[in-house]
């Protein structure tokens, strides 16, 4: 097991690649305590009481933007959410200007979603708030990868010496960035698996084995990992159909064998049923798909703690 | 009118001059190059010691170089970019089409050529449109624009698609004597690509431009001169493969020619991450490649695959940079930079000589554009370009001439500089940090 920090470094949560294994560590044990507030009968701790949070997403999203609402609002932030719809035929305020116009207000936390990979950067470069990255493009998903690892780790106590199968569209999924360089920081050995055509350059570079046999990947995995695969990527000329997919990708219960017998399932969601997954696999006793739900409300209570609340007091256990 | 140079280095590789020379000029055109010439008897001549540790080399000229007007003035005009190109050490430089509207026509070629004489500072030379508006269907009025003072062809930014367009363009470009200049992307690679494809790009989510995007359209070119039998020139040539292509052309004997920016030279698609990650003062195309590619170029640049150094200087406002790295505006300026980076880069780092350098900035550009320059001969008009080879320069984009300032290299502490800019026999620059230059100032 690697060391505990004591804070992290900086004042934003742009990815995990600016993160040290013991940054980590600290973000996970955290929410090991948040999630015992979320388990209470009064869900909440002042941790947060008097700071700002604003929600900025430039995407649609359901599911990361109430995690991190829930979050806020157990911490006792005052939060706010702003969704900005955008286009790229017309022209609207720039991402700076409008960063300027919150920063104005003088928020504690901006939490962001953006279809642009290092426009978290751009904003925390401009801001004295601290940036949390919701999804930025193709980059990042810092705290997705955050609350997998901490699903993984708390069905396997540890991460280090797992064997962690990604399988779906590695180019385009920021899932996939954040989960690839937590994991291998830990220790896990992680194999990345999909169509050639949904590879990125260089991915063995990040550490992970790439493969684009099904088998290979799962067999023996202690956790199996599947992610979304759009509709726009058959339109674009990546795969030919999403039924060869499912039959050369899909993760089926025939499959899940390969792994070892406590193998757990997961998938960040939205999921595809009969696309990506089965439905037998998603609802099945392997998958922990609704963990990782309740799971990405304490990492993200962690996230904000850390980040906005300091480790100056006890509050929050 | 004369003026009399003394005690430089002179460089001149056209006529293998490499050492002490005094240059006379008089009424704007060189009149003698000699060992020692005396200050003449009869007329007033001006006299300046420039001394041993400058260099005087014939006029440098910059092939590529993006000058926004018409149509984005408020970028780059004819005139601003003209001023950066005396302050970079440029005499001359050749404008790409890609303007509002396109050069795709000898008015608009008319129209930059008058532009350039009212602001009477570098020379400037159009280059004109492949095909009318650049959109790659039909060829432009190459003729009437060869005529109004064009003087190579391009369809920069917007490559020339279609293999069967690009035939008649050389094909007809031939018959002028001029040559195509295309900038080699095969767009249907490139998608929406903003950086080079690879390990980096990949970590940073940044969609990808394969190497192979430029590679196949030089092997495409290279073949097409080799049909064609006229003359393809490269532009801004960014990938190993595209240089080993040029490299086989040439040995074949195809007319084929390329350029390098400083850009690609110097840096390399690491540096997105780092020191700042996802500068768009770090977002051009085509994209930092990686350090091979980076490598492979200089050593192209050494051993004589590569003809010329050309900026791509590709003026753009604050507002188009500061943005998410997908929507800024690709391209740098480079008219200011281009000297100090290749001393600093190359000859200090003992890759090329100087005389190596003034080559691939001065002699090559004018013999591959066919203009005058290129060489320092009686007679021809005094375009000189002197250098500060040891100078320490510290790059302020504050000082730029040109309207915009968007370099990643604000801040570099280089080695070697320029000390001043003659065109037509008239001193339009002296560098006020050179004091041997300081002459100059009061020819």
């Amino acid at each position: 097991m690697s060391e505990k920090a004591a804070r992290l470094r900086g004042k934003d949560l742009l990815g995990i690649a600016d993160l040290t294994p013991s940054e980590i560590t600290l973000i996970l044990d955290t929410a090991e305590a948040m999630k015992e507030v979320s388990a209470r009968p009064i869900k909440k701790v002042p941790a947060l009481r008097g700071k700002t949070v604003i929600n900025l997403f430039y995407e649609p999203s359901t599911r990361t933007r109430t995690s991190f609402e829930v979050a806020e609002k157990r911490l006792s932030a005052d939060t706010l959410n702003i969704a900005i719809a955008t286009s790229s035929v017309v022209k609207g305020e720039t991402l700076i200007d409008t960063a300027l116009n919150l920063e104005a207000m003088n928020p504690d936390i901006i939490v962001m979603r953006h279809a642009s990979s290092g426009a978290c950067h751009l904003l925390a470069r401009t801001c004295k708030a601290g940036i949390v990255n919701a999804g930025d493009g193709m980059h990042e998903h810092p705290t997705q990868g955050l609350l997998d690892a901490f699903t993984i780790r708390e069905r396997k106590g540890r991460l280090q010496g797992l064997k962690v199968a990604i399988i779906g569209d590695m180019l385009h999924s920021r899932v996939f960035r954040s989960n690839a360089y937590l994991l291998t920081r830990m220790g896990a050995e992680v194999w990345a698996c999909g169509p050639p055509t949904l590879m990125p350059a260089g991915i063995e570079q990040l550490g992970v084995r790439a493969t684009t046999r099904v088998e290979e990947a799962v067999e023996g995995a202690d956790a199996v990992m599947m992610l979304r695969i759009q509709l726009e990527r058959m339109q674009g000329g990546f795969f030919p159909s999403l039924r060869e997919y499912f039959q050369v990708f899909g993760m089926t219960p025939e499959r899940v064998r390969l792994a070892k017998p406590d193998a757990i399932v997961m998938h960040p969601g939205p999921m595809n049923r009969g696309v990506e997954i089965a439905s037998e696999v998603a609802d099945g006793p392997a998958s922990v798909i609704l963990d990782q739900v309740a799971n990405g409300v304490a990492v993200r209570m962690a996230v904000l703690y850390l980040l906005a609340g300091g480790g100056d007091d006890e509050t929050a256990a | 009118m004369r003026l009399l140079l003394r005690g430089a280095r002179v460089i001149d590789p056209a006529s293998g001059v490499d050492g002490a020379r005094d240059i006379l000029i008089e009424d704007g055109r060189i009149a003698l190059v000699d060992v020692s010439i005396a200050p003449s008897e009869t007329g007033h001549t001006t006299v300046v010691d420039l001394g041993p540790s400058l260099v005087v080399c014939p006029g440098f000229i910059d092939m590529h170089v993006h000058l926004r007007e018409p149509g984005y003035e408020h970028k780059e005009t004819v005139a601003s970019g003209a001023a950066a190109a005396v302050a970079g050490g440029f005499t001359a430089v050749a404008c790409m089409p890609n303007t509002n509207p396109v050069n795709d026509s000898a008015s608009v070629t008319r129209f930059i050529l008058k532009q350039a004489a009212e602001a009477d500072l570098a020379r400037v030379y159009p280059i004109g449109a492949v095909s009318k508006g650049s959109d790659g269907k039909e060829l432009a009025e190459m003729a009437d624009m060869r005529d109004a003072g064009c003087v190579a062809f391009s369809d920069d930014g917007r490559p020339v698609a279609t293999a069967l367009l690009m035939r008649r363009a050389l094909e007809y470009a031939g018959m002028l004597g001029l040559p195509v200049i295309d900038h080699c992307e095969d767009k249907t690679l490139v998608g929406e690509g903003v950086a080079h494809e690879g390990f980096n790009a990949s970590q940073l989510g940044l969609r990808g431009i394969p190497s192979a995007a430029e590679d196949v359209m030089v092997e495409r070119d290279i073949v097409l001169a080799a049909m064609t039998g006229s003359h393809a020139h490269i532009a801004h040539l960014s990938t190993a493969g595209a240089l080993r292509a040029v490299r086989s052309g040439k040995e074949r004997g195809v007319h084929v020619t390329c350029e390098v920016a400083p850009h690609h030279f110097t840096l390399s698609d690491e540096q997105l991450l780092a020191p700042l990650a996802y500068d768009t003062n770090l977002k051009m195309n085509p994209p930092l490649r990686d350090a091979r590619d980076r490598e492979a170029l200089v050593e192209g640049l050494r051993d004589g695959t590569v003809d010329v150094i050309a900026t791509d200087h590709a003026p753009h406002h604050a507002d188009d940079k500061k943005v998410e790295f997908d929507r800024a505006s690709f391209g740098i300026v480079g008219l200011e930079t281009a000297v100090s980076l290749s001393l600093d880069r190359l000859v200090h780092r003992g890759i090329i000589s100087l005389a190596r350098m003034v080559e691939l900035l001065s002699t090559n550009p004018a013999r591959i554009l066919r203009v005058p320059g290129g060489r320092l001969e009686g007679g021809a008009a005094a375009d000189l370009t002197i250098l500060a080879p040891d100078l320490g320069v510290t790059v302020s984009p504050a000082a730029f001439r040109s309207k915009s300032r968007n370099t990643p290299y604000g801040g570099w502490q280089l080695r070697g500089g320029v000390a001043a800019t003659i065109v037509g026999g008239r001193v339009l620059f002296v560098n006020p940090d050179v004091p041997q230059a300081a002459g100059l100032g009061r020819a």
